[in-house]
């Protein structure tokens, strides 16, 4: 690591840091429903939508109601996006023609597996892209059906979080909120502010917010170039701030009209982070314990700043095959060095790194680099915090339940220890938490490890509906070890909520659509249903005063904790699938063996 | 004011830091018990009754597989025969050995329910008939509501109450405790127990259970295994390794694809077989905790009742591992049983020294602890040695019931203590007045909660001795322990708030209940639950049921009334109340083996991928072999190792679960911090040795 590249991080932690607090005490105000300085100004929003839509506010609803509300939304918002994909041609705002009988040359045709595989990603929050924006959809498409899924996806995730925060702020109670006024504070105060804010922001900076046709430009050598525009901004913020991911141009965050200068590259990165980390904070505060943010804060910094640490030099330290090549890529005076590959020259090792580990991170999947092109330890840092169930900071909300899953399974093991039925904030956890956290564990595990090894036993005949004839693995662009990572990552990817790729297999089939669709929604609701119960099961419950034989689930202690029991219980299941891609693949680049084309080099 | 006179036996002085009297230990590995467990073992395998515990049936299922392809590779003389043989061998063994810590537990506790069962003699009751005449039945003919006789040197020929007359009774065979007992009609001693013993008197008993239902009869089903059901946190707990071996199960079977993609890929090594993979899955679901996990359970309540206290579930038991409220009564708990001297108040006129005198004198050939804390007091304060008077023609007078006094005439004196009301009619009787400074003392201490004793020299009213609760030696600490540990004590005594504040701010007790009455109790029992508090407490009147009932554990005194013992969930048969106290660290105990297992398991799984990765994959990818970081000396030998370490560790871990680990009273966070460096750290350092010193070994032998 070089020392821009120490003194990057440790600045970026602590503006993290600073915003963390007045961040998520404001949302703990929104949730609790408190006036806050923003309800002058956006009040009317919040009751002319209640009014719309026959919402009452005060009423609460018990776990099941919430979920279903949550299902209803979900399903509803899932037709929504299909349809707008599949007649896009129909519908305004569509200057390029997509979808229409004379679409632009090379663009991708929506077909309903696509269609499919794109709502239901948008609709869990993963942003998985089985398309390229640019070349695909229409402004209309982007901004009604996709744009309006990153706002909403996020409050929803915001919304179980707060739900399950009340699990155990409350006694004795039966109801844990109501999803729909969850869903619209979440929206209205916390991303819709924010969101206009950073996208004026980004305007600033040069990123296009336009309606107009693409732009037919001449190249100094003469040659006609067609560069794509649009409503790039407004697309830009959400995706970030509601840790989407699903970028408006195919190259995602290190197209230089998404993501142009190292600020706004900095600016992005942090606002990945903010609401997961700002979460934090606003469930200490609703526990009334902030200790208890502060705790989770810790463990998601551990777990995330250890990540970048080995990703980072990982990076920096290179290719080995190229320095016995003679290429010098290591750090001087004239250069930064590392393994370039994939990166963008603007940005360097460091703030690559750093975003391919907070955008795994959070959930979010956004890159500005091409983790395919990462070394293999490099790229089993974002592997690895996929499969850690993104409890790193997490998505918005999902990092919160999700943690909060993993401290349950942790306290109950270890709170055995303390000689009590293990409690957590007060909660006994018992047969019921347990049981719906150990659902959210195995549905995730299940997706990963399963449709992975689906699709690598798969073979298509000629001239079937699923995929090309032959293997499904003959879509991979790399073979060995290599390929094997690919694949693992899709699914891990997809299964996890995330939406980042690997690339580098063509994912654009129905096989592929239909299998990572469902990937999705196993990840997204099999993990927020059990939340939800545990939910309505610990918001029932008596609080049980804390004493010196409770287990202390604040200090470095229970940090350790809890550290462990993500490691050991969500990351160690994969361990045996990642020895045989990223693990043995950067043994195998030691001995000078790379896998860049599906030309397998061993045995000849 | 006659309570220094109970007829009971002298008082425990045992401290309260040693509670292991009256512990029945049993050697851990003892012969007949080991005979039967080792059959047992075997038994167990069967899969009907294995399914209960998924984690060990998975094991099964996966040694059976093993067999049928380790047969067939032995028919078509395929495979590495050897390997795959001793592979089946140590699976099977995994299933045996934690049937067998199952079945040791069991065992164990059906020692101790034989123990019981022997208690159980067959006897002959009189029975007495409505019309009043009486005949001869055998005690297993008697239904609840048969009224029996019972006198001298009879065996109770089943449970039941007094209903009319007093006897002592021995109940050395369930208590191990040779002083008789006084059983009486009425009141809260009128309990009796089946299989014991009148020493004197007649009395007449109702029997109220019918056979085979008594206290004993179902705690000796509830300890063979037949009633027991899971606990909740048990049942909790085996969700979770269930739901962990599944996740496992994932990860293996897809292993298989994953390997078969690589070596495809490489075209080099071979997808390694079933019987490897079975065997990484066996290393990695959590065996150690899912052989064990029952064993811990029975050994729980194994140890409850070496205590001597009869749990009516394994729930209680776990439940009094989290009570935080603790209602301890006064006397006899708190304080012991008898109330000392402290203090010579003497009337006008009379110095303190002449009545620390007098007192002595007359207490000389009082028995009692209170007597004999007076002659102490009075040596201590005035150094007056205890003179031999007997010399002298003194003659005592005994307490009686009818003078409340008790005394000697020596010397024509006739010196007298007791009652200030007795005394005051005593002095008065012989002429003499009694000043009112000496009544009013004796008020002050009444209303304070201590006992006064007035002291008179024939006519003359000397003054007031004072009696006073004395807590018991250890209290503080042991109070102090369960305060570490999270644990509100809270007093319980019939005492005024005045007394009761004094005493309990003597014994460092964190809340009291004065002049409690059975309702006072259970609104206070109710309130803590309200708070989310649990809540323990003994007691043995009919009073006491309710509050017995509402309590969280509830342990009933085998002396007190049928009632108390049906409200409770736990019955001590020693029916000594600071019991309690042990019964909440076996409770503790309980969870924390569970929990420090449960760690242990899961943490070993680290080692054994680093054993069983590499050794599965070097035939396809060479470089792995960097992984084998214990150097393990072949594949087939890395692979063996950790299924041997695997099974070995569950036999090594028998005696922690069916002892339980070692709990100290400390706060939560430094208990946490001590079990999570041995059990969590350990767990994850301890198999690299283990496993590289059975590849050491299996290398020597030439097993693979």
């Amino acid at each position: 690591m070089t020392t821009s590249g120490i003194l990057y991080i440790i600045v970026f932690f602590l503006v993290l840091l600073a915003i963390t607090k007045p961040l998520g005490s404001f949302m703990a105000d929104v949730y609790e429903g408190r006036r806050t300085f923003l309800h002058p100004v956006l009040g009317w929003v919040e009751n002319l939508i209640y009014r719309a839509s026959g919402v009452r506010e005060e009423e609460e609803q018990r776990w099941t109601e919430y979920a279903a509300s949550l299902l209803a939304f979900s399903l509803v918002s899932f037709v929504f996006v299909y349809f707008l994909q599949r007649l896009q041609g129909l519908l305004p705002l569509n200057p390029m023609g997509f979808g229409t009988a004379h679409p632009p040359a090379g663009a991708t045709p929506v077909t309903p597996d696509l269609a499919f595989n794109t709502a239901v990603s948008f609709m869990t929050n993963t942003n998985w892209q089985a398309y390229g924006g640019e070349t695909t959809l229409s402004y209309f498409v982007q901004m009604a059906a996709l744009t309006v899924q990153n706002f909403v996806s996020a409050a929803a995730g915001m919304a179980v979080a707060m739900a399950l925060i009340r699990g155990f702020a409350r006694k004795q109670a039966k109801t844990i909120g109501n999803f729909w006024v969850d869903l619209t504070r979440g929206t209205v105060y916390i991303l819709l502010p924010l969101s206009l804010l950073f996208a004026l922001f980004l305007c600033a900076r040069g990123v296009p917010q336009t309606l107009a046709h693409y732009i037919q430009a001449t190249t100094l050598q003469g040659a006609h170039q067609t560069i794509a525009v649009g409503p790039v901004a407004s697309q830009e913020a959400i995706k970030m701030l509601g840790t989407n991911g699903g970028g408006f141009f195919n190259a995602n965050s290190s197209h230089p009209y998404e993501n142009p200068t190292p600020l706004t590259n900095f600016i992005e990165i942090l606002s990945m982070l903010a609401i997961p980390a700002g979460l934090t904070y606003t469930f200490g505060k609703m526990v009334g314990d902030t200790r208890q943010g502060w705790t989770l804060f810790t463990v998601m910094s551990v777990m995330m700043l250890g990540g970048f640490l080995i990703c980072c030099s990982a990076e920096q330290s290179g290719n080995p095959v190229l320095t016995r090549m003679g290429v010098q890529t290591a750090h001087t005076q004239t250069q930064d060095g590392g393994n370039m590959e994939g990166k963008e020259v603007r940005f360097g090792i460091a703030s690559s790194a750093l975003w391919a580990t907070v955008t795994t991170d959070v959930s979010c999947g956004s890159v500005n680099s091409m983790h395919d092109s990462y070394t293999p330890i490099g790229g089993l840092v974002p592997l690895f915090n996929l499969q850690t169930d993104e409890v790193i900071f997490g998505g918005d909300g999902s990092g919160l339940y999700g943690i909060l899953l993993y401290a349950i399974v942790g306290v109950f093991i270890a709170g055995l220890m303390v000689g009590r039925t293990p409690e957590y904030l007060g909660k006994k956890i018992e047969q019921k938490e347990v049981k719906m956290a150990m659902i959210a564990v195995i549905a995730t595990a299940f997706s990963i490890l399963i449709f992975t090894g689906l699709t690598l036993d798969m073979h298509f005949k000629a001239n079937g509906y699923w995929n090309p004839p032959g293997a499904a693995i003959a879509n991979f662009n790399n073979g060995g070890p290599h390929g094997f990572s690919e694949l693992l990552y899709a699914f891990s990817s997809a299964s996890e909520n995330n939406g980042s790729a690997f690339a580098g297999i063509n994912v654009n089939t129905p096989w592929y659509n239909l299998m990572l669709g469902l990937a999705m929604l196993i990840g997204r609701f099999l993990f927020i249903i059990p939340t939800l119960a545990v939910a309505g099961s610990l918001a029932e419950k008596k609080k049980i005063p804390e004493t010196s034989g409770t287990l202390p689930t604040q200090g470095l202690l229970f940090v350790g904790l809890l550290v462990g029991t993500i490691i050991i219980i969500g990351a160690l299941t994969f361990f045996p699938a990642d020895s045989l891609g990223p693990i043995v693949e950067q043994l195998l680049m030691h001995q000078g063996k790379l896998f860049s084309t599906i030309v397998f080099p061993f045995g000849s | 004011m006659s309570t220094m006179h109970r007829p009971v036996t002298a008082p425990e002085e045992e401290t309260l830091l040693s509670p292991k009297r009256g512990v029945r230990a049993r050697p851990l590995f003892d012969p007949p018990i080991v005979k039967s467990a080792l059959r047992q073992s075997f038994l167990k395998l069967n899969p009907a009754t294995l399914i209960k515990n998924p984690v060990m049936f998975v094991v099964e299922v996966g040694a059976a597989l093993t067999t049928v392809l380790m047969l067939r590779n032995l028919a078509a003389g395929a495979g590495q025969i050897g390997f795959e043989f001793q592979i089946t061998l140590w699976l099977w063994f995994t299933v045996l050995f934690a049937n067998f810590a199952e079945a040791m537990a069991e065992a164990r506790g059906k020692a101790q329910a034989d123990t019981l069962r022997r208690t159980k003699t067959e006897t002959r009751a009189r029975r007495l008939l409505d019309s009043g005449e009486i005949e001869i039945v055998p005690s297993s003919a008697l239904r609840a509501g048969d009224v029996v006789l019972c006198e001298a040197d009879e065996v109770i020929p089943g449970d039941g109450e007094v209903i009319e007359g007093v006897a002592s009774v021995d109940e050395s065979v369930i208590t191990g405790e040779s002083a008789p007992v006084i059983r009486e009609s009425g009141g809260d001693r009128s309990a009796v127990t089946g299989g014991t013993r009148v020493l004197s008197d007649q009395i007449k008993i109702r029997i109220s259970s019918n056979p085979g239902e008594t206290f004993l009869d179902r705690m000796i089903r509830l300890v063979e295994g037949a009633q027991r059901q899971k606990t909740p946190n048990e049942i909790a707990l085996n969700i979770l390794i269930a739901g962990l071996t599944l996740i496992f199960l994932l990860a293996v079977v897809t292993l298989q694809p994953y390997a078969a993609y690589a070596v495809d890929t490489t075209k080099a090594g071979s997808v390694p077989s079933i019987v490897v993979l079975v065997s990484l899955l066996v290393c990695l679901i959590p065996t150690t905790i899912g052989g064990l996990l029952s064993a811990i359970g029975i050994a729980g309540m194994d140890r409850v009742m070496q205590h001597n206290v009869l749990a009516m579930s394994g729930k209680a038991v776990e439940a009094s591992g989290d009570v935080t409220t603790l209602l301890l009564d006064k006397t006899g708990t708190i304080t012991l049983g008898n109330r000392q001297a402290v203090e010579f108040i003497p009337t006008d006129g009379v110095t303190e020294a002449e009545l620390a005198d007098v007192a002595q004198l007359s207490s000389l050939a009082d028995e009692t602890p209170e007597g004999r804390s007076i002659v102490v007091l009075a040596k201590e304060k005035f150094g007056f040695r205890g003179r031999n008077i007997l010399e002298h023609e003194a003659e005592f007078i005994p307490f009686s019931a009818y003078t409340r006094m008790s005394g000697v005439d020596w010397q024509g004196r006739r010196l007298r203590k007791g009652a200030t009301d007795a005394v005051v009619k005593f002095v008065t009787e012989q002429g003499g007045r009694v000043p009112s400074s000496l009544t009013e003392a004796s008020d002050r201490i009444s209303r304070n909660g201590g006992t006064p004793l007035a002291v008179a020299d024939g006519a003359r009213a000397l003054g007031i001795v004072h009696l006073k609760d004395i807590v018991k030696g250890g209290m503080r600490e042991r109070l102090k322990h369960l305060r570490t540990m999270g644990i509100r004590s809270v007093m319980i005594t019939g005492d005024n708030p005045l007394t009761a504040a004094a005493i309990a701010q003597e014994a460092g007790v964190d809340d009291f209940l004065a002049q409690a009455t059975p309702e006072d109790k259970l609104a206070y029992i109710r309130k803590e639950q309200s708070l989310g508090r649990l809540v323990a407490m003994t007691g043995d009147g009919t009073n006491d049921a309710p509050a017995l009932a509402q309590a969280d554990v509830g342990v009933a005194m085998n002396s007190g009334t049928t009632a108390a013992k049906e409200a409770g969930n736990m019955v001590d048969l020693d029916s000594n109340p600071t019991k309690l106290l042990e019964i909440v660290s076996i409770g503790k105990q309980l969870l924390i083996t569970r929990g420090a297992l449960t760690t242990f398991s899961i943490a070993n799984d680290i080692a054994k991928y680093f054993a069983i990765i590499p050794a599965m994959f070097v035939s396809t990818y060479p470089v792995l072999g960097r992984l084998n970081v214990m150097h393990l000396h072949s594949p087939e030998s890395a692979v063996l190792s950790a299924v041997i370490f695997n099974a070995l560790i569950i036999i090594a871990l028998v005696p922690l679960a069916l002892r339980g680990v070692r709990c100290k009273p400390q706060d939560a966070a430094s208990l946490l911090r001590r079990n999570l460096l041995i059990y969590g750290i350990g767990g994850i350092i301890a198999p690299f040795p283990g496993i590289w010193l059975i590849d050491r070994v299996l290398g020597l032998l030439h097993l693979a």
